[in-house]
């Protein structure tokens, strides 16, 4: 017992980097992937093309490999980034790609008659998109966003693999300095909480936000 | 470009080898893990309180928890006390586990979803519950999991890039120690090209399963 207090700071500090990563990466790709998917949708071609190859390459290749790239491989470029910022564009590119693509098939689920009616109004396009489609898309999106947002906590652990200070690679220093599992154990707590309380609060936020189709 | 084209004829081989750790895990991940996910589902859904509740904390953890953790733990922590395996295997069992209960509550969502009008159905026709399940639900039940089974499917081959990390030989270290070794962006690039290529075609060849045993309903 006395053990895991003394090494519970090491694994605080580990988990302020985790959650710090986390809320940047989630507040900065909300807004992105929301244009990002509105420029697919009604975007000219050439945008419609680019984003395209954005989400498929964004999707289909690892994270890792997208953050050592981003890390390791922009220098080579003489592009010297911090690695706080290294790897929140390299998570924000990746979870943007995914939550774009959730965030276009939501407006895309919504039915053609909005737009006529908001035609017949007399709205802009860009008054349709903000006053009547993006609404009830982030509504319909919620769940599969939520989601996407709960992995993302996750994939947080996977800057322990570029040398950053996180809760995992604080935990797996302790275990290897002190050849003590008991770190690790104290890592999977952690972790299952903070996971166990975002689920719950993001439940709660569908639950305020579900649609009464 | 002709130098380029040669350092990447060059570098092709040892990549490649690379990708034969990732297709070895990923194969014997999914023989473990889609019929764990299965039996953990049935379990889950018609076992007893006991081994619900196990299943329960099986799920809970090793779907809240990192895979990256899941794969230190295995790695660095079980040799701590005193167990140790080939890091094949550690690497196995821990996709296996966590790709096992992401299934297993698919799975699980599946059988749920099956009214329970089949059920009845069955007992009617004097079908035990065995029976029930093995000739009724468990077919339905894999149609309808199908595209969210292909898409983890999928997720698995960019998940086995976390083997890197481990220093296992897969198909993104190589390109990493080939990257540090000649300090040259190409092996990344190959890396990506490589990996979309693959997700691509997986997703391409899923859809076409998915399309032959799409639900009729």
């Amino acid at each position: 017992m006395e053990y895991v207090l003394t090494i519970l700071p090491i694994l605080m500090k580990g988990l302020k980097l985790s959650l710090t990563v986390y809320v940047i990466v989630i507040s900065l790709v909300f807004p992105l992937a929301t244009l990002a998917a509105i420029g697919k949708v009604s975007g000219p071609r050439v945008l419609k093309r680019i984003l395209f190859l954005y989400t498929w390459i964004w999707r289909g290749t690892p994270l890792l490999l997208q953050l050592f790239f981003i890390y390791f491989g922009l220098p080579y470029f003489d592009i010297n980034l911090s690695p706080l910022v290294s790897v929140i564009i390299a998570f924000v590119l990746n979870v943007g790609a995914y939550e774009t693509e959730i965030i276009r098939a939501g407006i895309e689920s919504i039915d053609k008659g909005q737009y006529e009616a908001a035609k017949a109004l007399g709205m802009t396009n860009v008054q349709t998109m903000r006053r009547i489609i993006i609404p009830q898309t982030i509504r319909r999106v919620l769940p599969a966003t939520c989601s996407e947002a709960l992995l993302t906590f996750k994939d947080t652990a996977l800057v322990a693999a570029i040398g950053m200070g996180d809760l995992l690679r604080s935990a797996k220093e302790v275990v290897t300095t002190d050849f003590r599992i008991t770190a690790f154990f104290i890592a999977f707590i952690i972790y299952l909480f903070i996971s166990s309380i975002l689920v719950l609060v993001f439940s709660r936020l569908e639950r305020k936000y579900s649609i009464y189709e | 470009m002709m130098d380029h084209m040669e350092y990447i004829l060059n570098i092709l081989p040892f990549i490649l080898s690379g990708l034969k750790l990732t297709a070895k895990i990923y194969v014997a991940t999914l023989v473990i893990a889609l019929p764990l996910g299965l039996l953990a589902a049935i379990g889950k859904v018609s076992g007893s309180q006991f081994i619900k509740k196990v299943l329960f904390l099986y799920t809970w953890i090793w779907r809240g928890t990192p895979l990256l953790l899941q794969l230190f733990f295995m790695f660095y922590g079980l040799p701590v006390i005193g167990i140790r395996l080939s890091p094949f295997a550690a690497a196995t069992i821990t996709y296996a586990l966590n790709y096992g209960a992401y299934l297993t509550e698919i799975f699980r969502g599946g059988i749920e979803s099956i009214d329970k009008g089949q059920y009845e159905a069955a007992k009617a026709l004097g079908m035990s519950y065995a029976q029930t399940m093995r000739r009724i639900i468990i077919p339905q039940t894999v149609r309808r999991v199908l595209p969210t089974t292909c898409s983890e499917a999928v997720n698995l081959v960019k998940d086995t890039a976390l083997l890197a990390v481990l220093g296992m030989p897969d198909l993104l270290r190589i390109a990493t120690q080939i990257f540090t070794r000649d300090f040259n962006i190409t092996p990344f690039v190959v890396a990506f090209v490589l990996y979309l290529i693959i997700s691509s075609v997986l997703v391409k060849l899923f859809g076409k399963l998915e399309k032959m045993y799409s639900i009729y309903e």
